[in-house]
């Protein structure tokens, strides 16, 4: 199979001609149907029908995530709650998560953008396609799952950790398609040769690995050592879920499914839209999406776009590989972290000073996160047992909370460097 | 019969150690026991010392992060079966020893052994009623 929707070979002209009648619809709908949108469009000045041309898009508002806060959790919906028939959410920048909401025509929409993803790795209906991302609120699990079915393979909904578990299944089932985060592809491989288990014992084919920024190096290792074609796919829950963009076997920039999305780069100082090629913050506007469909959504996310023809066939521009962010978000383990959610939890601790450091690293292909924290007179006890146990219960109130599992080490006034303007609240030993 | 004994939070850097016992030497403060007890990134000094008020406000003053417990420092007979025997009545009257640590007295005939127990004053009683000095705390701070 060479792709597996054939909108993902449209001839340029016609894709954007169907990107114009549909981004003209969802701008039309998101007036009529969310008060959000409205009010926005109207300060702009901005009325249905104003849009005639894609470049009419620059004038439309952003949508940041702090708009999906404001409007926790189902102020942004475009379509009444009976409509809704799913809901996935990650994390927020504070307390509340960001919520999203899917029609039952929105998850058909996914999971065919999953298919395309799996096929666009080399996938067919013959793959045993292994989810090893997390199910549940985050999208990974069952946004790989429902692509999987979709393209008619046999998915086999593993989740993530035990590792011993995922091989063992691997080897008797004969998973040909690893779905996971990169760092996770490299601890199996790990644990495969504490096991005892070769490559040639598994039947992996290829992988689908994203949720998390990884390196051409980090590529190399993992192909080597697992066998395996390794593909970046990406997304992020508000725009829909894994199935944003995914890397053909060119592996030379994400395809953007650009008949659901229309993605943009811009100054993310100024705002203004850059050119192809130049590096930026990567916006999307949905334009194929019912339950929740935002405009210019602001995703932090530092990347290009290229639009030269690539030699897959694939008309859609590719993105490159995210290279950082132009917030303080960490992404551990798949999982979104904002050091002011670990501020969060920690000052709800009575006595806890409010310095902290966040130390992120990489042990053994595992991110690890590490919580500094400064020992004030308050809490401190003559007795190691009562320092272990606050150790404790920081730990588990950020892993409940956050859905983490942290290491909390206790730390001597003053000892975290305190700066003169925005404090340095995050160490990322992660070699990117 | 209650004694003040200093605690100190350590991380585990080199040097910490020897910047607690300088600013306690500038001070002009002996120390007369102590304790480390350790875990792997950090370590909590336990001291007894000759002036407990001026050894807590240097400390503090110096950003470190301090504690004062009350503890109790009994006699014992430095021979065989010495610390055994003071543990009998603590044991008979169900106190809770979180840790303890001994120093031998200068004369060298009886140590003394410091206690962190859970109920002070039923410990206290217990030693006293089974004949042990329980030691009062300025000759703990003398000795």
């Amino acid at each position: 199979m060479e792709y597996f929707n054939p909108a993902e070979v449209l001839e340029r002209e016609r894709l954007e001609e169907l990107q114009l009648q549909r981004l003209r619809e969802t701008v039309d709908r998101l007036y009529e149907k969310v008060p959000f949108y409205r009010k926005k469009l109207d300060e702009v000045g901005f009325k249905p029908g104003d849009i005639h041309d894609l470049s009419d898009l620059q004038k439309l508002p952003f949508t940041t995530k702090d708009d999906l806060r404001d409007h926790y959790p189902f102020g942004l919906f475009a379509v009444p709650m009976r409509d809704i028939v799913r809901i996935h959410a990650s994390s927020g920048t504070t307390g509340k998560p960001t919520v999203v909401g899917y029609t039952a025509n929105d998850i058909r929409v996914w999971a065919d953008l999953v298919a395309r993803t799996i096929v666009a790795a080399g996938g067919t209906p013959d793959d045993i396609v292994h989810v090893a991302y997390g199910y549940g609120l985050f999208t990974g699990g069952l946004g790989l799952h429902y692509g999987a079915e979709m393209l008619g393979a046999t998915a086999l909904p593993m989740s993530g950790g035990n590792t011993k578990r995922q091989i063992r299944l691997m080897v008797d089932f004969g998973s040909t398609i690893l779905c996971c985060t990169p760092s996770y592809a490299l601890n199996i491989a790990e644990v495969m040769r504490e096991m005892g288990v070769s490559r040639e014992m598994i039947k992996l084919k290829a992988g689908i690995l994203g949720a998390e920024p990884w390196t051409d190096e980090m590529r190399v290792q993992i192909e080597e050592e697992l066998g395996i074609s390794a593909h970046d796919i990406y997304g992020l829950s508000e725009v829909v879920g894994p199935g944003v963009s995914i890397e053909c076997g060119e592996k030379n920039g994400l395809h953007v499914f650009e008949d659901c999305f229309i993605p943009e780069i811009i100054d993310p100082d100024t705002g203004e839209t850059l050119p192809p090629g130049q590096r930026g913050e990567l916006v999307f506007t949905n334009i194929n999406k019912e339950g929740l469909a935002l405009l210019r959504y602001r995703t932090r996310d530092i990347s290009a776009l290229d639009v030269s023809p690539c030699p897959c066939g694939r008309t859609h521009v590719r993105m490159k590989r995210i290279t950082g962010r132009t917030d303080d978000m960490l992404i551990i383990r798949g999982v979104n972290v904002f050091p002011s959610q670990v501020e969060a939890v920690l000052m709800q601790i009575p006595g806890l000073s409010p310095h902290y450091q966040l130390v992120v690293d990489r042990v053994e292909n595992l991110d690890v996160l590490e919580v500094q924290v400064e020992v004030s007179p308050q809490v401190f006890s003559d007795e190691i047992k009562r320092l272990e146990e606050l150790e404790r219960r920081i730990a588990e109130e950020v892993r409940s909370y956050l859905g983490l599992s942290v290491k909390v080490r206790l730390m001597e006034p003053r000892s975290i460097q305190r700066s003169e303007g925005k404090a340095v609240r995050v160490i990322d030993r992660r070699k990117m | 019969m209650k004694v003040r004994q200093v605690s100190v939070f350590l991380e585990n850097k080199s040097g910490r150690l020897y910047e607690v016992c300088k600013c306690l030497a500038d001070a002009g403060i002996n120390i007369r026991a102590l304790a480390i007890a350790e875990t792997a990134d950090y370590g909590v000094l336990r001291l007894i010392v000759n002036d407990p008020d001026t050894a807590v406000r240097v400390l503090t003053q110096e950003n470190f992060t301090v504690s004062e417990t009350e503890v109790i420092a009994v006699e014992v007979p430095d021979r065989p079966g010495g610390l055994a025997g003071v543990l009998a009545p603590l044991y008979d009257a169900n106190v809770n020893i979180e840790y303890l640590y001994c120093f031998v007295e200068k004369s060298g005939e009886s140590a003394i052994v410091v206690f962190r127990v859970e109920q002070i004053d039923r410990a206290i009683q217990a030693l006293q009623g089974s004949g042990f000095t329980v030691m009062r705390e300025e000759d703990v701070y003398r000795i």
